[in-house]
């Protein structure tokens, strides 16, 4: 069981590194990575150097190389400050139906908080809500703002 | 609905004109609508006044509601009344039928009204023009403030007699009333009947409510609320305006639809982030858990029988829909075409099962039989979503959103409604904007 479920993950992390540096020789313009945004445009600070989101691929919900060292920094952050708890918010673009970019909100939330579980933070001081698409951060109808929209933010909640 | 009818009684029906009478066939597009003369009621002399209701314009006012909804339907061509040769009430009684034929008319409706002691009591005619005779004649008796949903009933009856079909005019649309800029939209629950009036709001906006649809007798709504920031599936009474969330579930929980004998509220559940479909029995209180995998299941709709339900699920990669049996076995994929399937909702008759679907960044409103096979896109948009049926399974309505500028200005989400056949494509009328419709049963039923 625990081989396999190695041999899997040392798998997945091979797949990850031929589809990410596929993508990284493909198109890497301007502010996208295909289309994940990488810009800074909308990002928020949780801490100086703490970003407080995260951005997904079309449909997707898997952490970027990027989406991880964020999410490594954010878990630092929780480290330090132990009383603080958070909620992390799911969002989706608009260029889905409304009930599956519910669903893809909660998965896309959910794999940020279990990226910071990984790095020891309880889960019981995060929670997690999916918005879907009704809280687009930029309210534009372009490619930019989708990428910038499909996202998951780290929220203070004390 | 309350039984607001005091008195339905149909007292006469023609035997000899159940054959050989005009006909209209709804089963393809129209491009040739029958034209229909809809003579104003005429108002009986002895009608008193009624407080709030103009008494000696109602004749008018219910011919042309019943205008409007003929038109609406593509299938009518409601004749100019300046044209018009005979007065309602002699028209009434017995039309010049070579007079209306003169106007190129071939069916004819006529009708009276007399508004006495707090009540209102309408009888109206339906005459075939060409082959010189009634149709149908129906009478009833209701109080004055009902005067539209008279007007919505007859249309139904003729509607009814002209096309085999029953009609859909006496229905009410639950939608999410929407206003303010796209990135901080406020939305409530707003309901109004199909022609877009009377419309009224069930929340107030403090918080983000979405996909409200109805139950088999239209007196509860079940939809999504983000009550304190809680995103819950919630059962609204329509008329004492009690509301409760359904079930106790420690997470989200959305995509509700009522079961066809309204007994269970099916939906989605995420839980650890993966959402499947649930069950819910509204009396015994007792959850089922229908789907288990590790795929996003959503968007869940019985088939009228109960035996079946359709929904959607990215199990295959991409979103796309599968048909299971109620109790979750047997699940089947059965659209395989290019671009991504949603929102599946099965149709009232049971024969097909209409979608949207995305394609090369484009949207969708489509039908098919409910093995995926005949797939038929009814129209194509920048973003529209969300079809709900008309009783009678011939007509979709949904919803549909503008591209927006830079700064979200230009955007827009209004109801639109189409024929199966895909004709007759028309926008609602709705005093905000507007998205998710429901459409709901025949009120009068």
């Amino acid at each position: 069981m625990t081989f396999n479920t190695n041999l899997k993950n040392i798998f997945l992390v091979i797949f990850t590194t031929l589809i990410l540096s596929a993508c990284s020789t493909a198109k890497k313009s301007g502010n996208m990575d295909g289309d994940v945004y990488t810009g800074k445009e909308t990002v928020k600070y949780l801490a100086s150097g703490v970003p407080d989101r995260v951005f997904f691929a079309t449909n997707k919900s898997s952490l970027t190389t990027a989406s991880r060292a964020t999410l490594r920094k954010q878990a630092t952050y929780l480290r330090k400050n132990k009383k603080l708890n958070v909620t992390i918010e799911g969002h989706a673009d608009e260029r889905g139906t409304r009930e599956y970019n519910l669903a893809l909100g909660e998965r896309r939330a959910n794999a940020a908080k279990d990226y910071l579980m990984t790095y020891g933070i309880s889960g019981k001081r995060i929670s997690t809500i999916s918005y879907g698409k009704e809280k687009p951060v930029n309210p534009a109808s372009s490619t930019l703002a989708w990428s910038q929209n499909r996202r998951s933010v780290t929220v203070k909640v004390n | 609905m309350k039984k607001i009818f005091l008195t339905l009684t149909i007292y006469f029906i023609s035997l000899n004109s159940l054959f050989a009478l005009i006909e209209v066939d709804i089963t393809r597009g129209n491009l040739d609508p029958l034209p229909i003369a809809v003579s104003p009621l005429h108002v009986d002399v002895k009608s008193g006044e009624h407080e709030g209701i103009k008494v000696k314009e109602l004749g008018n006012n219910i011919s042309a509601i019943i205008e409007k909804n003929f038109k609406n339907t593509g299938l009518f061509n409601p004749l100019k009344k300046e044209a018009f040769v005979q007065k309602p009430d002699i028209a009434h009684l017995k039309p010049r039928f070579e007079d209306w034929r003169l106007i190129k008319a071939q069916a004819l409706v006529t009708g009276k009204l007399l508004v006495k002691d707090g009540k209102l009591k309408v009888e109206f005619r339906l005459w075939d023009l060409t082959a010189a005779k009634e149709m149908t004649a129906l009478a009833f008796t209701t109080t004055p403030a009902n005067w539209r949903r008279v007007a919505h009933i007859i249309s139904d009856k003729i509607y009814e007699r002209l096309t085999g079909e029953e009609g859909y005019f006496d229905t009410r649309i639950i939608y999410v009333a929407e206003s303010g800029p796209k990135d901080q939209r406020v939305k409530k629950l707003g309901i109004m009947d199909q022609d877009g009036a009377n419309t009224k709001y069930l929340t107030l906006g403090n918080e983000l409510v979405l996909t409200p649809r109805f139950n088999p007798t239209n007196q509860m709504v079940t939809y999504l609320s983000y009550f304190r920031n809680m995103p819950r599936v919630y059962l609204l009474d329509i008329e004492t305006g009690m509301q409760e969330v359904v079930g106790n579930f420690p997470g989200m929980t959305f995509a509700p639809r009522f079961s066809p004998d309204g007994k269970k509220i099916i939906m989605s559940f995420a839980e650890d982030g993966n959402s499947d479909i649930y069950t819910m029995d509204l009396e015994t209180r007792v959850v089922e858990r229908i789907t288990n995998h590790s795929s996003i299941d959503t968007s869940p709709s019985f088939s009228p029988d109960g035996k079946y339900i359709t929904f959607n699920s990215d199990r295959s990669g991409l979103q796309q829909i599968y048909v299971m049996r109620s109790d979750g076995s047997g699940v089947k994929r059965i659209t395989f075409g290019t671009g991504i399937y949603g929102t599946p909702v099965w149709s009232p008759r049971g024969d097909l099962i209409a979608f949207t679907k995305v394609r090369k960044g484009r949207f969708y409103i489509g039908v098919m039989r409910t093995d995926g096979s005949g797939e038929r896109l009814l129209t194509e948009n920048f973003y529209q979503e969300a079809p709900s049926w008309s009783p009678n399974g011939r007509v979709l309505v949904f919803y549909r959103e503008t591209k927006a500028g830079a700064k979200g200005e230009g955007f827009s989400a209004t109801l639109w409604s189409i024929d199966i056949t895909g004709y007759n494509e028309r926008k609602l009328t709705t005093k905000t904007d507007a998205s998710d419709p429901s459409w709901s049963s025949l009120l009068s039923k």
